[in-house]
C-alpha cells in the first residue's frame, strides 16, 4: 500500500474508532483534551534518571484503552511508523554519559543507558496518550472543545473544513500518482519535467473548487463559522475524571510510586 | 523536522506554545480585516492539496532518492503570510492528531520551527522583496518572473529550513533532553537541512512557476512587477541575510568552541543539579516521611519477601534503585494483566455480538 492509500485508510480507522461508544467515548472532550495535555506534560517532565517513577504513568494510557475497548496493540500497530524515530532519539545517550549510574551484581549500568530508557518512555508514552484521544473524540467535538478554550473560530472551521478535504484531495493525488505510474512504469516518483505541472494542475482546479465552494456556502448562510448541532455539556463525570487525572498524576510526579511498591518486595 | 514531546521540556514546549498563540491571534486579527471568510474555503482547499502533496515523492536526478514539498513557502506565495501560517498550523494539528508526525505538547515548537519561519521569515524577508524588485528586468516581464519565483522559492525553502533547524537544536538543547554537545548537534542538523531546503525549493519553485505561467494572479506580489517598485531591493535583502549569516554563524561558532554546553549550563545549572532542580523540583525529596510512612514501613517489614537484599551500589543513584526497579516491574506486569484483561472482556463482548 502507498504512503497515499494508507493515509486515508488511517483517516478512516480513526474516524470510525471515534464513533464507538465507550465511558471514554462519552467523556467531554474539552476534559479528555486537557488531561491528555497535563498527562504528556508530566510524563515529559520526569528527571532524566527518574525511570521508576516514570513507569507509573503507563497505566493512564492502559487503563483507559481497555475502558474505551481499544486494543493498546492497535495503537502501536498504528504508530510502528513513528515509534522508531521516538526511540532513535536518545540512541547516543549511552555513548555520552558513561557515569555509572547502578550496579546490579557484576553488571554496571550507565546514566546513558537509563536516560535513554527513559527518553524512549516519555515518547512512547506521549504518542499513546495523544492517540488515545483522537481514538475517543471526534474531531468536531475537538474543535467544540477548542472553542470552548477561546481559541478562534476561524482556526476551528479552518482545521474541520481541512479535515473533510483531506480525504478528497488525498483520494484525488492518489489517482493522478497511479495514473502517472502507469505511464512511467519503473520510475520511483515524479519525474523532474512533471515537476510543476503534476501538483500546479490539481492546484489550479482546487482554487476553482473553493471559490464554487465559497459560492455554495455564502448560498447556504455560511457566515465565516460552523454552528455546532450538538455540544456535549460537561458532566460530573468529566470533572471527576479530570480532577481524579490531575491528581493521579500530580502524586505519580511527586511520589515515586513503583519505588514504594518495589520496597514492600526488596530491602 | 517534526519534534516529538520526549524532547521538549514543559517550560520550553509552554514557551513555544506562547509564542505561537501570539502569531496565531496576530494572524486571525490580521486575517479578520482582510475578509477572513472569504478566504477560509480557499484556505482549507489549498491546506489539504499542501499536505497531499507533501505525500508525492519527486524524483531526484542523478541520484536514487525523491524529495518533498516545502509547504510553508508554497502557502505564503499563494495565500499571504498570515493565512499561509494558520493553513501551516492546521496542517501540523491533523499531522499531530491523526499521523502522530510531531506530539502534542511539542505542537507549539513544531509550528514555530515549521510555519512561523516558512511563512513569515520567507515572506516578508524573501518572497516579497524578491518578487517586488526590479531584478532580471532586462530579460522581460514574463522572463524575470520565473527567475524570481526560482530564487524566492529556493532562498526562501534553503534559509527557513536552516532556521527551522537551528530552532530545533536550540529548543531540545534548552530542554537538556540530549547528551549530544549543543555544536555537535548543530553540526549535524544543518547541512542536512542544507541538502533538504535545496531539494525543497526546486520542487516549490516548479510548482509555483507553472502557476505563474497559468494563473499568474494567484500568487502573491506577482502583480507589483509591473511598475511597482519594491520597499526592499534584492541587493539590501542580500546584505540583510548575509549580516544575519555571520551573526548566527560567528555566535554559534564562539559558543560551541568555549562551551559546548553553554545553553543548557546557562539555563539549567550543572548536569549534577538537574534540570528538575532549576524548574523548582527536587530529586532528592522523593521519599515520604510522614506517620503514613512509618505505618507502611512496618507493613513493610511483613511484606517483603526477600528482606535486607539488595544490589552493592544500588541506591546511591537519584531515582533509580532496585527496588524501584522491581515496583518499575510489578507496574509493567500489572499493565500487561490490564490489557490481557480488556483483551478477554473485547473478545467476549464480540462473541457475545455474534
Amino acid at each position: 500500500m502507498d504512503k497515499l492509500s494508507q493515509a486515508q485508510s488511517e483517516l478512516r480507522e480513526m474516524d470510525a474508532l471515534a464513533a464507538e461508544d465507550s465511558p471514554v467515548h462519552r467523556l467531554h472532550p474539552l476534559c479528555k483534551l486537557l488531561v491528555t495535555i497535563f498527562y504528556i506534560a508530566t510524563v515529559v517532565s520526569f528527571p532524566k534518571y527518574d525511570l521508576t517513577g516514570l513507569v507509573v504513568m503507563v497505566l493512564y494510557p492502559v487503563l483507559l484503552f481497555q475502558a474505551a475497548g481499544i486494543s493498546v496493540g492497535l495503537c502501536f500497530y498504528r504508530l510502528r511508523v513513528v515509534l522508531p524515530l521516538v526511540c532513535a532519539v536518545g540512541l547516543a545517550n549511552p555513548f555520552l554519559d558513561r557515569t555509572a549510574l547502578l550496579q546490579l551484581g557484576n553488571i554496571t549500568v550507565s546514566g546513558g543507558v537509563v536516560s535513554m530508557v527513559t527518553l524512549m518512555l516519555k515518547g512512547v508514552f506521549s504518542l499513546m496518550a495523544s492517540f488515545l484521544l483522537i481514538a475517543t473524540t471526534p474531531i468536531d467535538s475537538l474543535c467544540a472543545a477548542l472553542r470552548k478554550l477561546h481559541i478562534p473560530s476561524i482556526l476551528t472551521t479552518l482545521l474541520l473544513l481541512t479535515y473533510r478535504y483531506i480525504g478528497l484531495m488525498l483520494k484525488e493525488v492518489s489517482v493522478m500518482s497511479q495514473a502517472y505510474a502507469l505511464r512511467a512504469p519503473g520510475q520511483k516518483g515524479i519525474h523532474i519535467s512533471a515537476w510543476g505541472s503534476f501538483l500546479g494542475q490539481l492546484l489550479l482546479r482546487s482554487m476553482d473548487r473553493a471559490q464554487e465552494l465559497y459560492g455554495s456556502m455564502r448560498l447556504r448562510g455560511f457566515n465565516g463559522a460552523f454552528e455546532y448541532a450538538r455540544v456535549p455539556r460537561c458532566r460530573l463525570s468529566g470533572v471527576l475524571f479530570t480532577i481524579g487525572c490531575g491528581a493521579a498524576f500530580f502524586c505519580a510526579r511527586y511520589v515515586n510510586i513503583a519505588g514504594l511498591l518495589g520496597s514492600l518486595i526488596v530491602r | 523536522m517534526h519534534m516529538a514531546d520526549a524532547l521538549l521540556a514543559p517550560a520550553v514546549a509552554a514557551t513555544m506554545y506562547a509564542a505561537s498563540a501570539v502569531t496565531v491571534g496576530a494572524s486571525v486579527k490580521t486575517l479578520r480585516k482582510d475578509e477572513a471568510t472569504a478566504k477560509l474555503p480557499t484556505m482549507s482547499v489549498t491546506s489539504a492539496l499542501v499536505f497531499a502533496g507533501q505525500m508525492i515523492n519527486y524524483t531526484i536526478p542523478g541520484t536514487g532518492s525523491s524529495g518533498h514539498l516545502c509547504g510553508g513557502m508554497m502557502l505564503s506565495a499563494l495565500l499571504g503570510p498570515q493565512a499561509g501560517f494558520l493553513s501551516m498550523v492546521v496542517i501540523l494539528t491533523i499531522q499531530c492528531l491523526f499521523f502522530a508526525d510531531g506530539g502534542l505538547l511539542a505542537l507549539g515548537a513544531n509550528c514555530w520551527n515549521m510555519a512561523f519561519y516558512g511563512c513569515f521569515v520567507g515572506y516578508y524577508l524573501l518572497w516579497r522583496p524578491i518578487m517586488r524588485s526590479k531584478l532580471f528586468g532586462k530579460l522581460g516581464t514574463k522572463a524575470a518572473g520565473r527567475i524570481k519565483i526560482v530564487l524566492a522559492s529556493i532562498l526562501g525553502c534553503v534559509i527557513t529550513l536552516q532556521l527551522g533547524a537551528f530552532s530545533v537544536v536550540l529548543e531540545t538543547s534548552l530542554s537538556g533532553i540530549t547528551e549530544l554537545p549543543f555544536g555537535a548537534f548543530v553540526g549535524i542538523m544543518q547541512p542536512i537541512h542544507l541538502a533538504i531546503g535545496l531539494i525543497e525549493g526546486l520542487i516549490t519553485s516548479a510548482v509555483l512557476v507553472f502557476v505563474y505561467e497559468a494563473r499568474p494572479e494567484l500568487l502573491m506580489d506577482v502583480s507589483c512587477d509591473n511598475g511597482v517598485s519594491g520597499r526592499c531591493s534584492l541587493r539590501t535583502t542580500l546584505v540583510v541575510l548575509a549580516a544575519a549569516v555571520v551573526v548566527v554563524g560567528g555566535g554559534l561558532s564562539l559558543l560551541a568552541s568555549s562551551n559546548p554546553d553553554g545553553l543548557e549550563w546557562s539555563l539549567f545549572g550543572n548536569t549534577e543539579a538537574g534540570y528538575s532542580q532549576n524548574m523548582g523540583l527536587d530529586e532528592e525529596s522523593y521519599g515520604v516521611s510522614s506517620g503514613a510512612a512509618e505505618a507502611a514501613e512496618s507493613i513493610q517489614e511483613k511484606t517483603a519477601f526477600l528482606p535486607d537484599y539488595a544490589f552493592a551500589n544500588s541506591d546511591s543513584a537519584a531515582g533509580t534503585t532496585v527496588s524501584g526497579l522491581v515496583g518499575s516491574a510489578v507496574v509493567a506486569g500489572a499493565a500487561v494483566l490490564i490489557c490481557a484483561a480488556g483483551g478477554f472482556f473485547r473478545k467476549k463482548k464480540a462473541a457475545a455480538k455474534a
